[in-house]
C-alpha cells in the first residue's frame, strides 16, 4: 500500500494508473467533471523518446539499453497544472491523463478522480493476477526419489 | 498546488524552432548583420519574447544554462525554462553551454565563461544577450562572413564592449560566441569577429 | 571513356509500385493487420525493437509489415524514425529485481528463492510442426494456478542482502515481493565478483558519441544490446567451442516487465511511464583468481528489450569474453576483441556497407578494367619477349 501521507507517492501512484489506462477509460473518468473549466494547454501533447537504462549485472553501474517512445502533455485547469508522461505514441491519451492529473490535485475533486479510476485499477489488478497465475502454473516442483537402503 | 498560469511555449514547436534556428545560423554566418527574429511568446519578465524564443530553440535537457542576476531572481523564468526545455540551470558560468543575460549593461566579463579547449573549441559558452535596440552603427567589425566591414550599434551594452570583442577575437580559436537579441532582430558576434581599425 | 549517366527515375518509381504490390501478395488473401503482427509474431516484433533500439511494439510491427518481414530492413526503419524524434531525457535505470516475471529459470540452483518458472517457452516442445496451427482452431486457455505462493519479502531481502524492499506503489503493480537474483545469493558468500559500482557518473551513449576504443563496459553493453542476434549468437557459440572458453553457467534468466521512471525537472520527482518488457541473463563464469584476487566466479551480463533469451545469453557470453584484459586473461579469440566485435555487431551499419556494393560503381570499375587491360598487355608483351628469346 502507498503511504497515504506522502503526496508525491500518491501522485506517482495516480500517474502509474493513468499511464496504463486506455483512451475510453480516461475519457469516462473525465466525463464525471463535465463541463470542464476552461482549459489551457501550455504544452500540447508531443511524442518523443526516453533513453531506457539498465544496470551492469542488474545492480551495478548504469548503461544505456535503448530508447522508448513517450508522449507527454501539460494542461492547466483553474491555474492547476496537470502533467502526463506515458510510454507509446498517444497524444489523446496523454492529454486526457494530464487533465485527470490536474483535476486530481484539487482536494475536492480528488476522491471523485480516484473513484472514477477504481475500475481501471481493478481491471489492471485482475489482468496482472491472471497473468501471474498462469505463470505460476508453470512453476517446476522438483521431487527426488529415494533410492537404495535408508 | 495552484500556480500562476504557465506561459505557453511555441505554438508549432518544430516549425517555430526551425525559423528561430535559421535566423541564428544566418546571424553567425553573416556576423554583424541583423536577422529578422519574430517571436509570438509571452514569457515571464524580465525574459523578452525574443530571448525566450532563442532559449526554447537552443536549450534542452542536455544543455547547462547560466542565468544572470535579474533572470535568476525571477523564479517564474526558471519555471518557464524548465517546463518547456528542461535545461540544467547552473550557478557556475564557466560550466555553462549557454548564458542568458537580460541586463546587458552589467554582463559579467567574458572570461568567467567557458572558453573551450584547444582540442574542443566548441565547448565554450554561447552568450544570449537581450538588448533594447539594434542598428547599424559605430562599432566597425570585420572577419569571416563580413564583406569588407560592418557597423553595429546596440544598447544597452557595457562601455568596454569593443575592448571585450577585441580580446575575445585575440584568443581565437578559443573564446565565447555571442548573440545580441533585440525585439525584432538578432545579430551574431562569433569569436571570429575582429574590431576593424579606426574604432 | 566516361559518360555521365542520369536517369532511372521512372524505373525507380515503378519499382516502388511493384514492391508495394509484392508486399501485399495475393489480394484474395486478407491483408495482415499491425495488431496481428504485434500479437501473433511477437518475438519478431521484439527482435526489431531490441536491435532497432526503440521500444514501441506498434512501430516495430508496422516496420515488419513495411519490410515484408525482412528483420534487418525493419530495424533500419526504426533506427531512421528515432532520429526524427526529440529526446525528453534518460530514465532511471530499471530495477530487474522488481520485474513482473513471465519466466525465470536458473541452471545453477534447483531450489532457489522464487523458484523456477518456465513461462511461455519453446524449451521442452518437440519441434514437430503443428498442423492444427494451419487451421484457425481457437487455442484452449492456459491453466492458471489457484494460489500464487510468493517469496516472502523478508526472505527475499535476506537472500538479496538488502534492506526490506519498498512496497509497490499502486495496486496495479504486482503485489509479489522482489525475487532475489542468483548473483546476490553467491555474492553473500563473496563467491562471485560484485557488479561494478554505480559512481553516479552518466553512462556514455553511442547514439550521441561515436564508438571509440578502448570502449568501457557500459558502452560495450549498449552496443551488444542493439547488436545483431545472429552475430552475437555465433560469437557466443565460438567461446563455448574453445575460442576463449569461459566455462559459463546460466545463473539466471528472467523475462518480464519492468517499470520505467523518468525524472521530470518541472515536477521534481520521477514519473512512472509504464512498463517495458525485457530479458535478462546472468551468466556465471569460472575464474581461477590472480595473485591479488582469490578464486571466485565472474559474471557476464545480458539485457535486451522484449523476450529473447538467445540474444540475452549470447550478449552475456560476449560481454564476459570481452573482459579478458580486466581479468588478466590472454587475448586469443575474436569474441574477446572488443574492437572487432563492437565494430561489426550493428546490422544496420553492416548491411549498409555490404549492400552499398550494388550501387553504381561504373567509373571505379572502368578504371579497374583499363588497368587490367594494361597489365594483360604488358604480361603478353613480356611472355612474347620470353618466347622470342628462347634458344629453341
Amino acid at each position: 500500500m502507498t503511504s497515504a501521507e506522502d503526496p508525491v507517492q500518491r501522485r506517482k501512484a495516480l500517474m502509474q494508473v493513468l499511464a496504463r489506462a486506455d483512451q475510453a477509460e480516461l475519457e469516462a473518468a473525465i466525463d464525471r467533471f463535465t463541463p470542464l473549466p476552461p482549459l489551457r494547454e501550455p504544452r500540447p501533447a508531443e511524442t518523443g523518446l526516453v533513453m531506457v537504462r539498465g544496470r551492469i549485472g542488474g545492480d551495478g553501474a548504469p548503461f544505456n539499453l535503448g530508447e522508448a517512445t513517450v508522449t507527454r502533455a501539460a494542461v492547466q485547469l483553474n491555474d492547476v497544472t496537470g502533467v502526463s508522461y506515458l510510454l507509446g505514441r498517444a497524444p489523446e491519451r496523454a492529454r486526457a491523463a494530464a487533465i485527470l492529473d490536474a483535476l486530481w490535485q484539487d482536494p475536492a475533486a480528488q476522491p471523485v478522480v480516484e473513484e472514477a479510476l477504481a475500475p481501471v485499477r481493478r481491471r489492471l489488478a485482475e489482468a496482472a493476477a491472471e497473468a501471474a497465475a498462469k505463470v505460476e502454473a508453470t512453476r517446476v516442483n522438483f521431487f527426488t526419489m529415494a533410492r537404495g537402503e535408508d | 498546488m495552484a500556480s500562476p498560469p504557465l506561459a505557453m511555449g511555441f505554438a508549432d514547436p518544430a516549425r517555430d524552432a526551425q525559423r528561430v534556428f535559421k535566423a541564428l545560423m544566418s546571424a553567425l554566418a553573416r556576423p554583424g548583420r541583423k536577422q529578422r527574429l519574430a517571436a509570438r511568446l509571452s514569457p515571464p519578465p524580465p525574459l523578452t519574447p525574443e530571448l525566450a524564443a532563442v532559449a526554447l530553440t537552443l536549450l534542452d535537457f542536455e544543455t547547462a544554462v547560466w542565468l544572470d542576476a535579474p533572470l535568476a531572481g525571477a523564479p517564474a523564468v526558471s519555471d518557464f525554462l524548465r517546463f518547456h526545455a528542461a535545461p540544467r540551470i547552473i550557478a557556475a558560468p564557466h560550466d555553462a553551454d549557454f548564458a542568458l543575460i537580460s541586463d546587458a549593461a552589467r554582463m559579467p566579463p567574458f572570461e568567467v565563461f567557458a572558453q573551450g579547449t584547444p582540442d574542443y573549441p566548441d565547448r565554450a559558452t554561447t552568450l544570449l544577450v537581450q538588448v533594447a535596440k539594434l542598428a547599424t552603427g559605430a562599432l566597425r567589425l570585420e572577419g569571416p562572413g563580413i564583406a569588407g566591414r560592418v557597423g553595429v550599434s546596440a544598447a544597452p551594452l557595457p562601455d568596454d564592449f569593443p575592448a571585450r570583442i577585441a580580446a575575445n577575437a585575440a584568443g581565437f580559436p578559443l573564446g565565447i560566441d555571442l548573440f545580441l537579441i533585440a525585439p525584432d532582430a538578432v545579430v551574431g558576434l562569433p569569436r571570429s569577429v575582429r574590431l576593424a581599425e579606426g574604432n | 571513356m566516361y559518360v555521365a549517366v542520369k536517369g532511372g527515375e521512372t524505373a525507380i518509381r515503378n519499382a516502388h509500385a511493384l514492391l508495394a504490390e509484392a508486399r501485399r501478395g495475393d489480394p484474395a488473401v486478407p491483408e495482415i493487420g499491425i495488431d496481428q503482427i504485434r500479437e501473433q509474431l511477437a518475438l519478431a516484433v521484439d527482435r526489431v525493437m531490441a536491435e532497432g533500439s526503440l521500444f514501441d511494439r506498434d512501430l516495430a510491427a508496422l516496420a515488419l509489415k513495411q519490410a515484408r518481414g525482412d528483420t534487418i530492413e525493419a530495424i533500419f526503419l526504426l533506427r531512421a524514425l528515432r532520429t526524427t524524434l526529440p529526446r525528453f531525457g534518460a530514465a532511471l535505470p530499471v530495477d530487474t529485481a522488481t520485474m513482473t516475471l513471465r519466466r525465470r529459470i536458473s541452471a545453477t540452483f534447483k531450489d532457489l528463492p522464487g523458484g523456477q518458472l518456465l513461462g511461455p517457452t519453446f524449451d521442452y516442445t518437440h519441434r514437430l510442426l503443428d498442423p492444427a496451427l494451419a487451421t484457425q482452431t481457437p487455442a484452449a486457455p492456459a491453466p492458471a494456478a489457484k494460489a500464487t505462493p510468493k517469496v516472502s519479502a523478508k526472505a527475499a531481502s535476506k537472500a538479496a542482502g538488502k534492506a526490506a524492499p519498498k512496497p509497490p506503489m499502486g495496486e496495479t503493480s504486482t503485489p509479489a515481493a522482489p525475487v532475489p537474483r542468483v548473483t546476490d545469493l553467491l555474492g553473500d558468500e563473496k563467491l562471485i565478483e560484485p557488479a561494478p559500482a554505480d559512481t553516479g557518473a552518466e553512462p556514455p551513449d553511442l547514439t550521441r558519441t561515436p564508438l571509440a576504443f578502448p570502449a568501457d563496459r557500459a558502452t560495450r553493453l549498449q552496443n551488444l544490446a542493439r547488436g545483431d542476434e545472429g552475430f552475437l549468437l555465433a560469437l557466443g557459440y565460438s567461446t563455448q567451442r574453445g575460442y576463449a572458453r569461459t566455462h559459463p553457467f546460466v545463473g539466471e534468466i528472467r523475462i518480464g516487465e519492468v517499470e520505467v521512471e523518468l525524472f521530470v525537472e518541472e515536477l521534481g520527482f520521477a514519473v512512472p511511464l509504464g512498463a517495458v518488457s525485457v530479458t535478462e541473463c546472468q551468466m556465471v563464469n569460472q575464474f581461477h583468481g590472480t595473485a591479488e584476487a582469490p578464486p571466485q566466479f565472474t559474471r557476464g551480463y545480458g539485457l535486451v528489450f522484449g523476450q529473447s533469451e538467445r540474444k540475452a545469453m549470447s550478449m552475456a557470453l560476449v560481454d564476459r569474453a570481452m573482459r579478458w584484459e580486466e581479468l588478466g586473461e590472454t587475448l586469443s579469440a575474436p569474441a574477446q576483441d572488443a574492437e572487432f566485435v563492437l565494430s561489426h555487431s550493428d546490422n544496420v551499419q553492416s548491411t549498409g556497407f555490404v549492400e552499398h556494393l550494388k550501387l553504381p560503381h561504373y567509373v571505379d570499375f572502368q578504371a579497374e578494367l583499363g588497368l587490367v587491360r594494361l597489365m594483360r598487355g604488358a604480361h603478353a608483351a613480356a611472355s612474347d619477349a620470353l618466347q622470342d628469346g628462347d634458344p629453341e
